[in-house]
């Protein structure tokens, strides 16, 4: 165990670090608080900007634009955006899970195709995986493909799609032999969204936006060189991606979390609880310790995970763990700095009171998805339970 | 950079889970922790023929010289197998602290014994206020001698030589001299003996400098996190084993998910645990800026974890789980134990305030 870097990383640090001090956008406060879209916008041409300068996908191979560091380089770079409170970089599935799985399991043209663009944030991706009738068992989705000469024609219909409404090209699970047990007889496909019979509608969320989207698909014709993986084996391909949903993604939320930490630290010094600032307060500093506790401890179990990573080049089940921390350590850390901004932190943004134009009021609600989406934690806890704990199964 | 386990640690790890397992297994902890002091002269020899008390010394005082990380992973495996008497007390709380404010003369007299297997030390720095921080400690030296009493003092009625935390000093005595009293304090585990220990006028050394008290304490309570977190592997291995062959409805009871989502609980609390202690060790072997912080977050986290852990393991053995038969209740005490030594969430928190708060900007993380 030697967590010091080496020359090597301590030279992609510096650089990194000298290149976000001067590159970190200063307006991106006031950008944080803006409507959905303008937010995202801005998310974009920055994360243009990062890979411009080289360092989007840092751990990606070089021929496919990425920098062909190590995993752990990859760690150091998002200790270095948290570091830098940089804002996250837009196309968070294609640079998480998308791409990750096209690098496992897609062809040489494939990879050359889409990699690059997913790292320009040229084109944004999108998950089509779970369906009205398949969630938590993603293996029974309904979403069928029939090939038809050279293309597979789709029907079906996908519900919870993150980024649907300004994804270019969407990941999707479509079954594909309905004779098969339905676990065999799926198939992976990366799909064009502006694909004739693509219809794509906002989904409400419990936050009042809407960052999902219900997704249509009535005789969409998708190439057959768009299948990634092998027919029919598409369930593989799937838990690729999504050992990659629980295990490795949650290493970007560190710049989140901390941003938001330092600021209701900050915050607590000016706000009064009996008398004295919050920061003062016993039971506040015993909360806001807590929280800070295991946002580190967050951080170094994913660092953990990526040296196991580093050895074995796939995240394994044990990932799981990597998810529940993440998702109801949001929870608890929203629930805190609701009790400390106290009748405040209910304000939403147009309420000229509201503390941080209501990203407060917006961060708790939203927490609230934080444990269903990704696979709920009952899920994380029943794969715990069966692949690494080798208890039986229990569904 | 690399957060896994070297080879050499792997090797080191291994090694000590096999001593443990062969030379105190469960059978010889509930020997030991029946007798009045829990100390097995055998076995203290063969744990220094192991290099075990001199396993962070420097070889100059016939030490081992391995670093933090390697004392953690050693305790791991001690608490794993709930290993009684006075190692910890010995190696990790007085021998740290003697190696953190001891001068190099001092050093040599106290910690070449230590690694020799000749002596046992420990650490009384309690007092009836029983608080953590040693700014509170009441007792104080006049004129080269001590008198007052300390509380809490783990395995007092076997070391040689007893560190003491005084108010204006940090100071050792010897545990022999006929000027002080030691009466047990019964508690919850039976494996690492507690006692009272009253000084009457006796003649004390003067450690070099208290300044190195605070990361000499940071030492000692990583080792016990280290300590804990082997525990906690235990209990979760222990109850997992059970879940798969315990059947009820004609099931194994891991197959109920009420069940099932403790274990994998435990899990989640064992491996975090596991992550902020082997952080901390190796902050504290680096001297990194966030050790004293990272030290506190591991202690915080498993005070907590190792409570929850023993409490669900419990509960998933059922009846059993509540026998004296049962081993879980063994640890159940040492985790309790554990908790409140060297400070308990409440108090790590409150310091991880003052670190991380009060210092103004939150201080950097890691790299
Ligand atoms: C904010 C957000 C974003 C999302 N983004 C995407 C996306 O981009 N792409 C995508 O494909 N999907 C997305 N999802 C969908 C998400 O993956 C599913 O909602 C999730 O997997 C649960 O499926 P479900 O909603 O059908 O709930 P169900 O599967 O019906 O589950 C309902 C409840 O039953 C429990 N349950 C179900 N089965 C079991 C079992 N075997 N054991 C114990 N408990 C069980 C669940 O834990 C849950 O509490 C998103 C969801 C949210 C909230």
């Amino acid at each position: 165990m030697d967590l010091s870097l080496t020359a090597e990383e301590l030279r992609f640090r510096d650089e990194l670090r000298a290149w976000l001090e001067a590159n970190v956008p200063e307006d991106w406060e006031q950008v944080r608080e803006e409507a959905l879209q303008d937010r995202f916008a801005f998310l974009r041409s920055w994360q243009r900007k990062l890979y411009d300068a080289g360092w989007a996908g840092a751990s990606w191979p070089k021929e496919y634009g990425g920098r062909g560091a190590s995993p752990m380089q990859q760690v150091i770079f998002w200790q270095e955006m948290a570091r830098a409170a940089a804002p996250p970089m837009a196309n968070a599935l294609g640079l998480g899970l998308i791409g990750p799985t096209i690098i496992a399991f897609g062809t040489e043209a494939q990879k050359m195709r889409y990699l690059p663009k997913i790292l320009s944030a040229e084109e944004i991706w999108c998950q089509g995986f779970s369906e009205p009738n398949a969630g938590s068992d993603l293996a029974s989705l309904q979403a069928e493909a029939r090939l038809d000469a050279d293309h597979y024609i789709v029907n079906g219909q996908k519900v919870w799609t993150s980024y649907g409404w300004v994804a270019d090209w969407c990941e999707l699970v479509v079954r594909t032999d309905p004779n098969m047990p339905k676990h065999k007889g799926l198939t992976v496909l990366l799909v064009d969204m502006k694909t004739p019979g693509v219809v794509i509608r906002p989904l409400r969320q419990m936050t009042g936006e809407a960052e999902f989207n219900e997704v249509f698909f009535r005789d969409v014709r998708v190439p057959v060189e768009n299948v990634v993986g092998k027919v029919n084996q598409g369930w593989d391909v799937a838990i690729g991606t999504l050992m990659h949903e629980r295990g490795t993604f949650g290493a970007g939320l560190q710049i989140l979390y901390k941003r938001n930490m330092d600021r209701l630290i900050e915050l607590s010094r000016g706000i009064q609880r009996n008398a004295r600032p919050a920061s003062q307060d016993p039971i506040a500093r015993q909360r806001l310790a807590q929280c800070y506790a295991e946002i580190e401890i967050m951080r170094l179990n994913q660092m953990r995970a990526f040296s196991r990573l580093s050895a074995t080049g796939v995240p394994g089940p044990e990932g799981s763990i990597q998810k529940i921390f993440w998702s109801e350590l949001n929870q608890r850390f929203q629930q805190v700095a609701q009790e400390l901004l106290g009748p405040y932190g209910q304000l939403v943004g147009r309420d000229g009171h509201a503390i941080d134009k209501g990203v407060w009021s917006y961060g708790y609600l939203r927490a609230r998805g934080n444990t269903i989406e990704a696979g709920t934690s009952e899920i994380q806890r029943n794969i715990i339970g069966h692949f690494v704990l080798g208890l039986p199964r229990s569904y | 950079m690399q957060f896994g386990l070297s080879e050499s640690q792997e090797i080191l790890k291994d090694s000590a889970r096999k001593f443990f397992a062969g030379e105190c297994p469960v059978s010889e902890v509930r020997r030991l922790m029946e007798t009045e002091t829990a100390y097995d002269p055998d076995l203290w020899r063969k744990l220094a023929e192991q290099g075990y008390t001199g396993i962070i010394f420097p070889e100059e005082y016939g030490g081992v010289g391995l670093g933090k990380v390697e004392l953690i992973l050693m305790m791991e495996e001690a608490g794993r197998a709930l290993l009684p008497g006075p190692l910890f007390s010995t190696v990790a709380l007085a021998g740290a602290v003697l190696d953190a404010v001891g001068t190099a003369e001092q050093k040599r007299k106290y910690l070449t014994p230590i690694c020799r297997g000749e002596a046992r030390s420990t650490l009384a720095m309690l007092e009836a206020a029983a608080s953590w921080d040693p700014k509170d400690a009441q007792i104080e030296v006049l004129n080269g001698k001590l008198t007052g009493e300390k509380l809490f003092v783990p395995d007092a009625l076997v070391a040689d030589a007893i560190v003491v935390v005084a108010r204006n000093g940090v100071f050792v005595v010897d545990a022999k001299d006929s000027g002080i009293k030691t009466a047990a304090m019964p508690a919850m585990d039976l494996t690492r003996k507690l006692y009272s220990v009253r000084f009457d006028s006796v003649p004390v050394e003067k450690l070099g400098n208290a300044d190195g008290l605070a990361k000499g304490l940071d030492v000692a309570t990583a080792a016990l996190v280290g300590e804990m977190v082997g525990g906690m592997q235990r209990t979760l291995d222990t109850t997992v084993e059970y879940a798969k062959t315990r059947k009820q409805f004609g099931k194994p009871i891991g197959a109920f998910q009420a069940v099932q989502h403790q274990c994998a609980d435990m899990y989640l609390e064992t491996e975090s645990s596991r992550s902020a202690v082997y952080y901390a060790a190796w902050a504290l072997q680096e001297n990194a800026p966030d050790a004293a912080v990272a030290v506190s977050i591991a202690k915080m986290y498993a005070s907590d974890a190792c409570r929850t852990v023993g409490n669900r393991g419990i509960q998933i053995h059922g009846g059993m789980g509540f026998t004296w038969e049962n081993d879980l209740h063994l640890y159940y005490r040492r985790a309790k134990a554990s908790e409140t030594a060297l400070g308990d969430a409440t108090f790590h928190r409150e310091r991880i305030a003052r670190l991380v708060i009060d210092a103004g900007a939150a201080v950097a993380q890691g790299a």
